[in-house]
């Protein structure tokens, strides 16, 4: 007889539970650093300049970013003139578009009269692709922050806006006359009653806008810029440093991961009622 | 107290217009709890929106100590039929017994006492940290029960309140109904389909016919205080009542009028 089946049921399932998460989490990242080497060997092997080895690519980003002073967290002045300004336009371009976004969406999804009108031009709006705007941006704000700002804010702002609209729409009936009743005031209603009801809509715009929001910022950077992670990209391909490209590009696919997990824990919290109240429902 | 005149009200405009109220008269006195019974869609709940001023009525006047009702009534509560929506999941019990309080222009901690206390009179006391979809059904409407009771209001408005619950719950909420009315003299109208509840809480029970609605009939309810769910409902005069309720609800001929000296 085994030892697991002496043990009383409850602890054999707690054991399974523990042995369970832990396979799954193997499950789930094992095919990483079995990519890696494959990657590792099967470059070195082609030894071909414009794919060199993960090996090579850790090296150069340790080099270009990290190997600065502890008073700066190791971080080298390369790393701070191009991560910094380059995450201010990020955040600054996604919060304009979330602060529009979620204003001009909850006015439009509450008022029908104002929305028939609206509609049709969001829907125009939102079938130009961002980029086709970018020449545009340079003429009225010329080469700089300002346009890098106005393209992420254009590209990331419809998610957020026509998924405002939906959930601002349709918030239930009832929860509206119950605030009619007990007279809560605009404000009390806007904040108490329709933002949360729209919550789950608007994160799911929010979500979506995030990744975009990074793809615009490289793009408006590689466009037009001096500085920041975009620029880097095209630096470092014009003076044929291929492993401090694939850095860049190695580094831009951590920044995504990192801003999708990030934001994934907020909106745990934020929206952590909904998120039981389906379960228990 | 609630004085209704000719109340009409109309859904849509041309041939496909629905009228749902007829005229109706109603007159509910301070203190007094008069249930609203009629057939299934007959415009009960029209009726209730209109005095809760969620829908303007196309004629007729109503009155809430002697003020027009324009608008939603600053001192008006209702406990909705629907618990489940009427209730905001993303508050805790207590935030939603406490949100309608700051219009009463309550400081946080008055208001965080008042829903402690409601809560207490309905049955759940400390429930404040819990999130309504934590409740069980009948729990919930004791929540949105907690909530109009904090909130003081002359007139108390009950649509349907208890009939998404069970058979058991129902009943320990009528009686919740009676005990926190005997408690705050409060002025209650409530609708119902359910005839053996309409006398069972009711002072009167006011009958309306199929839509358009008007007022079938008026019954006065002389049983007496407190209401027991099993000693009241086997006594005579509430069998009768039922039955004369029953009768107007289906539009049959009343009986002549019972006296209970003539049983007993």
């Amino acid at each position: 007889m085994s030892a697991a089946t002496t043990l009383p049921p409850a602890e054999v399932t707690k054991r399974r539970a523990r042995g369970g998460r832990l396979s799954a989490l193997v499950t789930r990242v094992w095919l990483i650093p079995v990519v890696v080497a494959a990657w590792e060997i099967g470059t070195r092997q082609a030894a071909s300049a414009y794919f060199p080895p993960p090996s090579q690519i850790v090296a150069r980003a340790y080099e270009l970013w990290f190997s600065g002073p502890a008073a700066h967290l190791f971080l080298t002045d390369d790393a701070l003139g191009d991560f910094l300004p380059s995450l201010a336009r990020l955040f600054g371009g996604w919060a304009v578009a979330c602060v529009l976004g979620i204003g001009l969406g909850v006015a439009l999804g509450r008022s029908r009269a104002l929305a028939g009108y609206i509609d049709p031009l969001v829907e125009f709006g939102r079938a130009i692709p961002p980029p086709a705007l970018v020449p545009l941006f340079i003429v009225i704000f010329k080469l700089g922050t300002e346009m890098q700002v106005a393209t992420i804010v254009y590209g990331v702002i419809w998610p957020i806006l026509i998924n405002s609209i939906d959930g601002a729409r349709y918030v239930d009936r009832l929860h509206m006359d119950t605030a009619e009743v007990f007279g809560m005031g605009r404000a009390q209603r806007l904040f108490r009653i329709i933002l949360p009801a729209a919550g789950p809509k608007i994160f799911a715009g929010l979500r979506l806008s995030v990744a975009l929001a990074v793809i615009l910022m490289v793009l408006s950077e590689l466009v037009g810029s001096t500085d920041g992670i975009g620029y880097q990209l095209s630096y470092t391909q014009m003076n044929f440093d291929l492993a401090g490209m694939w850095s860049v590009i190695v580094l831009l696919g951590v920044l995504g991961l990192v801003l999708n997990a990030s934001f994934l824990a907020v909106e745990r919290r934020v929206l952590s009622w909904h998120r039981r109240a389906r379960q228990t429902t | 107290m609630l004085d209704v005149v000719n109340l009409r009200h109309t859904y849509g405009q041309g041939p496909s217009a629905h009228h749902a109220l007829g005229g109706i008269d109603l007159k509910v006195a301070e203190g007094e709890l008069v249930s609203v019974v009629g057939p299934s869609g007959c415009g009960k709940s029209t009726l209730l929106r209109s005095i809760a001023g969620l829908i303007e009525p196309t004629d007729g006047h109503i009155r809430i100590r002697d003020g027009h009702v324009t608008g939603t009534p600053g001192d008006l509560a209702v406990v909705f039929q629907d618990y489940s929506r009427s209730l905001f999941p993303w508050m805790t019990v207590g935030e939603n017994v406490a949100l309608p309080l700051r219009r009463r222009g309550m400081g946080r901690a008055a208001r965080r006492a008042a829903a402690a206390e409601a809560l207490a009179e309905v049955g759940l006391p400390g429930a404040e940290a819990k999130y309504p979809w934590e409740l069980s059904g009948g729990m919930q409407q004791r929540v949105a029960i907690a909530r109009a009771l904090a909130y003081r209001p002359t007139l108390l408005l009950m649509d349907e309140p208890f009939g998404s619950v069970d058979a058991q719950t129902r009943e320990d909420l009528e009686d919740l109904v009676l005990k926190v009315r005997e408690l705050h003299r409060m002025t209650i109208l409530l609708i119902t389909h359910d005839i053996d509840e309409s006398v069972y809480v009711g002072d009167r029970v006011v009958v309306l016919t199929k839509s358009p609605a008007r007022v079938a009939g008026e019954l006065s309810v002389d049983l007496p205080f407190p209401r027991d769910q099993i000693a009241t409902r086997e006594l005579p005069a509430f069998v009768h009542l039922r039955a004369e309720v029953g009768r107007l609800v289906r539009a049959k001929e009343p009986l002549p009028p019972f006296h209970a000296s003539q049983q007993a």
